[in-house]
């Protein structure tokens, strides 16, 4: 059976260490059409500590799911370093070393299982391709079946279309799990599910995270399921981080205004709470040509002439959180930009 | 639009480019010297000289290739091996024949696919709906040639009503003396783009009655015969395109019931070019039939641009 | 937990667990129209493969005394051709070779366009594009002029056109084979096999190929029913098998001159042509929709 691989720098060293990782993806060109590119993912930078869930949010197109196929190299990356447990990618750790440390489940459990293949060969396939013998795959497979919940002896020879859409991403997350990676990159991974199976499978990943002493990175566009299972959170708007922090922290003093209008945004059961009208304007810009220096300004209710041609960057406002804006950026020009770190303002609602 | 419209016109400049490569090649494809068709059993080696020089073929291919295009651009595809005369004028007035036939088989096949796609379509399921399909799959699958000589056995041997060959004496004109030539091979040959059609129709309604807006229009009060209609302005776009293409393998493919008939068309010519081994007139022949059949797409795919606001890019 | 207590799955453990090829032909075999069709061609292709050893007169054996003599003749249930020869051997003698030059091109081309088409499809960029465009060209011609023209050019043989037939089916093929392949190579299941660190050539064996064989193959056997017609065409028209043998396409060509004499007799061959090529359309509707399972 293949072991998990060991720890290298210590529990303080990060696991994934991201450092400038940036996608353009070309677009148009042809005949008439000029080159241009949609800036995907635009240098950004995160760490992931050692058996933390990392959340990543923001709106769709806003470079989630880029990042999750940038980190497993399933795109190729423009620029960027990263590095795993101190070792970067490439120099001194290969690709096929890096995906059987790193894994991902897909949103779509349908589309991210081989319908010809039965759910045992699927999970199977992986340990096989690093040359695990047959019967020893086949004998990790089904215990991994047990392990997610789904008996061996009823699925292990079933075919896609025979499960529901909960028992495939099981079967999906059985999938990563073979090869017994340290990180799963989750993809919108219970998005597509309903909301009670959504529950289970998300109890299942926690349940699973304590049992393989694994690191999540959890992308979704569900704010209430990411801080329900995640740590810290990142929030991502057209390709930039514009935050990242502790779940709680974020959730009681979002200091974004990006961040306050998502939170803002939530739909609440608290007639009280309500909000009277949308706090966030409009879609997002076209991320092909997108607005000079802050790329929020076109939204942010806080916007002044400086957010227009000043880039902020993403500097610690306190322990473990930082954030990207001219408010926080002390002596930056902006009005609200004090100096002081706490700096507060009203949420917009 | 006009992106899609100008790309789509500069993709056609290197596919006439490569047709007539291939048509050229054809004749370096077939096994042998092209001169023996020529050459007296008994020449001599000068004769054999002389006409390989005027003919060409003692250059390189790519001169040949060179020369002969630039002699089509400017309307000479050289002269029939056979009776010497030019090929263009010889394809020519075979092309009007073909057309002519064709034409009349498009309109036709055009008008019973869309009946029966539409009733069959409408009333899926049905008896109506198993007989159109039956008689769509048969007009697909049937050997056109034979489908000509069983209505010969039938219309000319049997019943006398119609002539079985030929286009009529002296000149084409449009009189029951030169049409009844031409009812046969016409039913013949619209033959299969109906089935094409039957079938295509067919699931465009299915379709089309599947969408929601249908729903919306019954539910405004409107009658099954509007909705009818409804169902025939979204099917024909699509219904049109599909009969242009077919229209350019009934050009390409008549040379069988032209055979069947000894319809004087493109086909007839075809066959007297490759059992003469005329090459020139073969050459010559293929490269007007597929010319034609790429300048048809071309305008197909324009019109179903200008038609469907979806097509932006290619 | 619950969803592996549902009753439906403990009924599934005792059943034996079917592929999707098993699937496939399970929902076949309930089509009647599928069945009757696979019916008619087995036995058309059972008489040709056995037919010199059914006891039938010599097909090759003519008569000049006994031409074109009317169905019911004792000794020709179906009459004698245009030289004595007994019809009924020679239709089922003439299917060996029809049947043959009707589907070796597409069986070739089945295995010419699939592998251009999957290099294309999977590799996409460059390869994509050589491959794509050569096969447009091929486009420009409508297949009965290119399967003539190759013909023509070539010469009048078997063999010559078995080769034309396959060149004018392998770019409708192939087009076939890289859309296909295109659209599976993006699906999330290629990328999770990437993820799981698979070289390229496992992941077009294990997930690739497997999930595009299938309509490729349907898409094919689709094309048996025009190359057959085709195929006899061209031996119509003195391009593919030569006098004496027996070929359905040929035997009409030359009983055409008899349609004043005994014209149903002149118009049998092409029966058979179009009762093989109905056949094959049929069964291929049918493999089309036994194999859209949907969940």
């Amino acid at each position: 059976m293949l072991e998990s691989t060991k720890d290298m720098g210590g529990p303080r060293q990060s696991l994934l260490s991201i450092k400038g990782l940036r996608k353009h993806f070309p677009v148009g060109g042809g005949l008439f059409g000029k080159k241009q590119v949609v800036r995907a993912v635009d240098d950004i930078d995160f760490e992931v500590a050692k058996g933390e869930t990392l959340g990543i949010v923001g709106e769709s197109g806003c470079g989630k799911s880029t990042t999750a196929r940038l980190l497993m190299h399933l795109i190729a990356p423009d620029a960027g370093t990263i590095v795993y447990d101190g070792e970067p990618v490439g120099p001194s750790l290969s690709l096929r070393e890096l995906r059987r440390r790193m894994q991902m489940v897909f949103q779509d459990s349908y589309a991210s299982l081989n319908p010809r293949l039965t759910i045992e060969d699927s999970i199977a396939f992986g340990p096989r391709v690093h040359g695990e013998p047959n019967q020893d795959a086949r004998a990790l497979a089904r215990d991994l079946l047990n392990r997610v919940g789904l008996k061996p002896e009823t699925f292990a020879n079933r075919y896609p279309h025979e499960l529901s859409g909960g028992q495939r991403q099981r079967v999906n997350i059985a999938r990563a799990l073979a090869l017994r990676p340290r990180i799963v990159l989750l993809d919108e991974a219970v998005s597509a599910l309903d909301k009670s199976v959504e529950a289970q499978v998300l109890n299942l990943l926690i349940d699973l995270k304590r049992d393989f002493g694994l690191t999540y990175v959890f992308i979704s566009h569900d704010l209430n399921v990411v801080r329900y299972i995640s740590d810290r959170v990142l929030v991502m708007y057209l390709g930039e981080v514009v935050e990242i922090g502790p779940v709680d922290e974020m959730w009681a003093n979002p200091r974004h205004p990006y961040t306050a209008a998502l939170l803002a945004s939530m739909p609440t059961l608290d007639p009280d709470a309500r909000t009277q009208e949308a706090p966030l304007a409009g879609d997002p810009p076209n991320p092909i040509d997108p607005p000079a220096g802050c790329r929020f300004h076109t939204r942010c209710p806080f916007a002044e002439e400086i957010c227009a041609s000043t880039r902020p960057r993403l500097s610690t406002v306190d322990t473990a959180h930082a954030v990207s804006c001219l408010m926080y950026e002390p002596g930056s020009g902006h009005s609200r930009a004090t100096g002081t770190r706490a700096l507060q303002f009203e949420v917009v609602s | 639009m006009l992106v899609y419209l100008a790309k789509r016109l500069a993709y056609t400049v290197p596919i006439v480019f490569s047709v007539a490569l291939v048509c050229f090649m054809l004749v370096h494809l077939s096994p042998g010297d092209p001169l023996i068709s020529i050459l007296p059993a008994d020449a001599s080696v000068e004769l054999e000289q002389r006409l390989r020089i005027q003919y060409g073929f003692d250059r390189p291919l790519p001169v040949q290739f060179w020369i002969w295009i630039s002699n089509a651009l400017s309307g000479d595809l050289g002269a029939s091996i056979a009776n010497g005369r030019p090929v263009l004028s010889e394809v020519l007035q075979a092309v009007r024949n073909t057309l002519l036939l064709a034409c009349t088989a498009a309109v036709l096949g055009f008008a019973l696919g869309m009946f029966f796609g539409l009733v069959a379509g409408y009333f899926r399921d049905s008896w109506i709906d198993k007989l159109a399909t039956s008689i769509a799959i048969a007009g697909v699958s049937v050997p056109h040639y034979w489908l000509g000589m069983v209505l010969v056995i039938i219309f000319s041997v049997q019943l006398n009503w119609l002539p079985a060959v030929g286009a009529g004496p002296g000149n084409w004109s449009w009189t029951w003396t030169h049409l009844q030539y031409l009812v046969l091979p016409a039913v013949t040959m619209a033959v299969i783009p109906m089935g094409i059609i039957t079938r295509t129709v067919r699931a465009l309604v299915g379709d089309i009655l599947s969408n929601d807006f249908v729903d919306a229009l019954r539910a405004k009060g409107l009658g099954e015969g509007r909705v009818f209609l409804h169902v025939i302005k979204n099917a024909a776009p699509t219904a049109i395109a599909v009969m242009g293409l077919q229209l350019g393998y009934l050009l390409g493919g008549s040379i069988l019931i032209e055979t069947v008939f000894s319809w004087p068309g493109t086909g007839f010519l075809l066959n007297t070019a490759i059992f003469q081994r005329d090459l020139p007139l073969l050459q010559g022949t293929i490269l007007v039939l597929a010319l034609f059949f790429v300048f048809l797409n071309l305008f197909v795919d324009m019109l179903q641009a200008m038609i469907d606001p979806r097509i932006k890019r290619g | 937990m619950a969803i592996a207590t549902e009753p439906l799955t403990e009924i599934a453990v005792a059943e034996k667990r079917r592929g999707y090829w098993g699937t496939v032909g399970k929902r076949l075999t309930r089509d009647p129209v599928s069945m009757i069709c696979a019916g008619m061609l087995g036995l058309i292709f059972l008489a040709a493969i056995f037919a010199p050893y059914l006891g039938l007169p010599d097909p090759y054996q003519g008569s000049m005394i006994r031409r074109l003599q009317p169905f019911g003749t004792a000794g020709h249930p179906l009459g004698t051709d245009e030289l004595g020869r007994d019809m009924l051997s020679r239709l089922i003698h003439g299917g060996r070779l029809s049947l043959l030059i009707g589907i070796l091109p597409v069986f070739n081309a089945f295995i010419i366009g699939t592998l251009l088409g999957v290099i294309a499809g999977y590799n996409g960029g460059w390869a994509n594009s050589a491959i794509m465009r050569t096969i447009d060209v091929f486009y420009a011609f409508p297949s009965v002029l290119l399967a003539i023209a190759i013909s023509g050019a070539l010469g009048a043989g078997i063999l010559n056109s078995i080769v034309s037939l396959t060149i004018v089916f392998i770019p409708p093929i192939a087009r076939v084979a890289e859309s296909v392949t295109t659209s599976v190579r993006n699906l999330d299941f290629v990328d999770a096999a990437r993820a799981s660190g698979a070289g390229a050539m496992t992941i077009m064996r294990v997930h690739v190929m497997g999930n595009v064989l299938g309509p490729i193959f349907v898409y094919a056997t689709s094309l048996i029913s025009v190359s057959m017609i085709l195929a006899a065409g061209l031996s119509f028209l003195g391009l593919g098998t030569r006098p004496p043998q027996p070929e359905w396409g040929l035997m009409l060509n030359t009983l055409r001159t008899a349609i004043y004499v005994n014209p149903w007799l002149a118009a049998l061959p092409g029966v058979m042509i179009f009762a093989v090529s109905i056949g094959f359309n049929l069964l291929s509707d049918g493999l089309r929709s036994a194999m859209d399972i949907r969940n």
